[in-house]
């Protein structure tokens, strides 16, 4: 920030006609929304009968707090999220460790290794859904040839394995993510560092733990937890792959608000998104604490 | 030990290159079979016989010429407007200060972590009221505003890497705040601005539920969701599914690879999801 200057009205004008554009398009198709939303969730509000919209209270928590499709998807949020999670941060870690030191083909090798985070979860679910398919999935094939099966599995059709699966796919999506993140964290800690300790194979991994993790630990530590958000946030892949079911089997949190919207209920719809919306709100406390937490470290 | 450790370290990332790059193979083989062959046992690793057919039958009888051509203009609108509105608003971010500086940033970075879908509703009825359901343009309005913040942030983050010196120097040589801002920092920042653009098309470009919400008509349809009409439907033809998502992807492979370097740099600099 350059020093101080005087607030002319001159300058007024100039920030207000830049920033103006942009505030106004996130004023009115992000926040007016928004407000809408939390207002309709109080409202009996169903798309196919809008002749009468009355404030109804709490009737649409209500109804939503009482369907145990609302709890399974709660539940399957939390497998979905930290199953996903857990895999995709030890790999990608893994991964950057592998890619730390240059080597010749790094480059080359990054830009392929690295190709999933350039497509969409849709389109990635569309993929796996492929893959995964009862009868002619390669996966099925690729497990009866390693003698893993005996017989073909429909794993988007059966309740248990239909979760395991998109939560593969999610895996494979998301360990490039940490990679990537992980890498530049890694190039963050100074050379210096480094430099003063001796580098046999037992010193390697003191030095890891004891030079290299502390220092990238509050990055690590904001990586995760916007990630988490992240995941939740995240309903594509499962739209792709199994659309929530068979039975809700796969239905996350994301998913089953998916569900209200398009079955033209938005005063339900309402009601799941401000329960989201507190869900993330309490992660992000939590976020901004334990990142507060790390740098006064 | 070491020549032990060098080569572990080949073997698995040689596996891991296998497991990422095996969907896409196998996703470019699928789209090569003919039709019969894709639904037959044994499967087979390589297409008996390539063919075309899939991608014939995408330009033929699914239009997909249109998608392409919807997806394409959306995208290119709404990351063009987005990215002169990052450059502005980045650069009153990161050189004034003002009263209001720390909302309008604290605004932006809580868009970043409010879920689309809990607005999805409400939005719906919004361009239902503004008459924008089926249109383009209002696409367009919704991904810009989707957008506006990640492009803002972003932004200001390349800007604040430019040394405030370079700017007042050529203000001392007479140039004007907006030409001093034109000549000397912009160019500077054209690798910054050039990956913010790219990031917004690749949005846009891969943008599913705002579209198939707003958008069922066949000729506002984009790619996602004319691909998503695929999967409504009883029997999903994976011939043309598969040979749909090879078209879709290609463009977002290269271009993304093009950036890789400065997203990294913006995310990790910001708290910014990605």
């Amino acid at each position: 920030m350059s020093a101080p200057r005087v607030f002319t009205a001159r300058r007024a004008a100039f920030v207000g006609l830049c920033l103006l554009p942009g505030a106004v398009f996130v004023a009115v198709f992000t926040y007016y929304p928004v407000i809408r939303g939390a207002v309709i969730a109080f409202q009996r509000y169903n798309l196919f009968d809008l002749t009468s919209t009355p404030f109804v209270g709490l009737e649409n928590f209500r109804a939503v707090l009482g369907e145990d499709r609302f709890w399974t998807a709660l539940r399957n949020t939390g497998t979905w999220v930290v199953v996903s999670l857990f895999f995709q941060f030890f790999l990608g870690f893994g991964l950057a460790l592998l890619l730390r030191r240059h080597f010749r083909g790094r480059g080359l090798y990054q830009a392929w290794v690295f190709f999933p985070w350039a497509m969409s979860g849709f389109l990635i679910g569309l993929l796996w859904r492929w893959m995964f398919n009862g009868q002619f999935g390669v996966i099925n094939d690729l497990l009866l040839k390693a003698d893993v099966i005996d017989e073909r599995i429909g794993f988007l059709a059966t309740p248990g394995w239909a979760m395991t699966s998109v939560i593969v796919a999610n895996i494979w999506y998301g360990v490039t993510f940490f990679a990537i993140m992980i890498m530049a964290a890694l190039q963050s800690v100074p050379r210096e560092l480094y430099e003063a300790a001796a580098v046999d194979g037992a010193a390697r991994l003191r030095q890891f733990w004891h030079v290299t993790l502390p220092h990238i630990r509050p990055t690590l530590a904001l990586i995760v937890l916007l990630r988490i958000i992240w995941i939740l946030n995240f309903p594509d892949l499962i739209y792709a792959m199994t659309g929530g079911g068979p039975a809700g089997s796969t239905d996350i949190i994301t998913t089953f608000l998916i569900q209200q919207v398009t079955g033209g209920d938005y005063g339900r719809a309402g009601a799941v998104g401000l329960l989201v919306l507190g869900l993330l709100l309490s992660f992000s406390v939590f976020y901004l604490n334990a990142t507060r937490f790390e740098r006064s470290r | 030990m070491r020549r032990l450790a060098t080569a572990a370290k080949v073997v698995v990332l040689g596996v891991w290159l296998l497991v990422t790059l095996f969907p896409l193979y196998w996703i470019v083989v699928t789209s090569l079979k003919p039709q019969p062959e894709i639904f037959s046992l044994p499967l087979r690793y390589w297409p008996g016989e390539v063919t075309f057919e899939h991608y014939e039958e995408l330009f033929s009888f699914a239009d997909f010429g249109t998608y392409l051509a919807n997806s394409l203009i959306v995208s290119l609108v709404a990351a063009a407007v987005v990215t002169v509105i990052g450059v502005l608003g980045g650069y009153t971010l990161a050189r004034f200060s003002f009263p209001g500086r720390g909302a309008v940033m604290l605004a932006y970075l809580v868009t970043q972590m409010i879920p689309l879908f809990i607005a999805l509703a409400p939005l719906y009825l919004l361009m239902s009221d503004l008459d924008l359901l089926n249109r383009l343009a209002g696409l367009m309005l919704v991904y810009v505003a989707m957008l506006v913040p990640f492009a803002t942030i972003i932004m200001r983050g390349f800007y604040e890497r430019v040394p405030v010196a370079l700017e007042e120097a050529a203000q001392v040589d007479g140039a004007s705040r907006l030409g001093a801002m034109v000549r000397v920092v912009i160019p500077v920042m054209l690798p910054g601005i050039a990956a913010t653009f790219i990031f917004g098309f690749v949005q846009c470009w891969n943008e599913l539920f705002l579209a198939i919400t707003f958008i069922d008509s066949e000729d506002a349809k984009t790619i996602p969701v004319a691909m998503n009409s695929f999967i409504t439907q009883y029997d999903i033809d994976w011939g043309s599914m598969a040979a749909a998502t090879v078209v879709s992807v290609v463009p977002t492979l290269v271009l993304f690879a093009a950036i890789r370097r400065y997203i990294v740099e913006g995310l990790t600099a910001g708290a910014v999801k990605g």
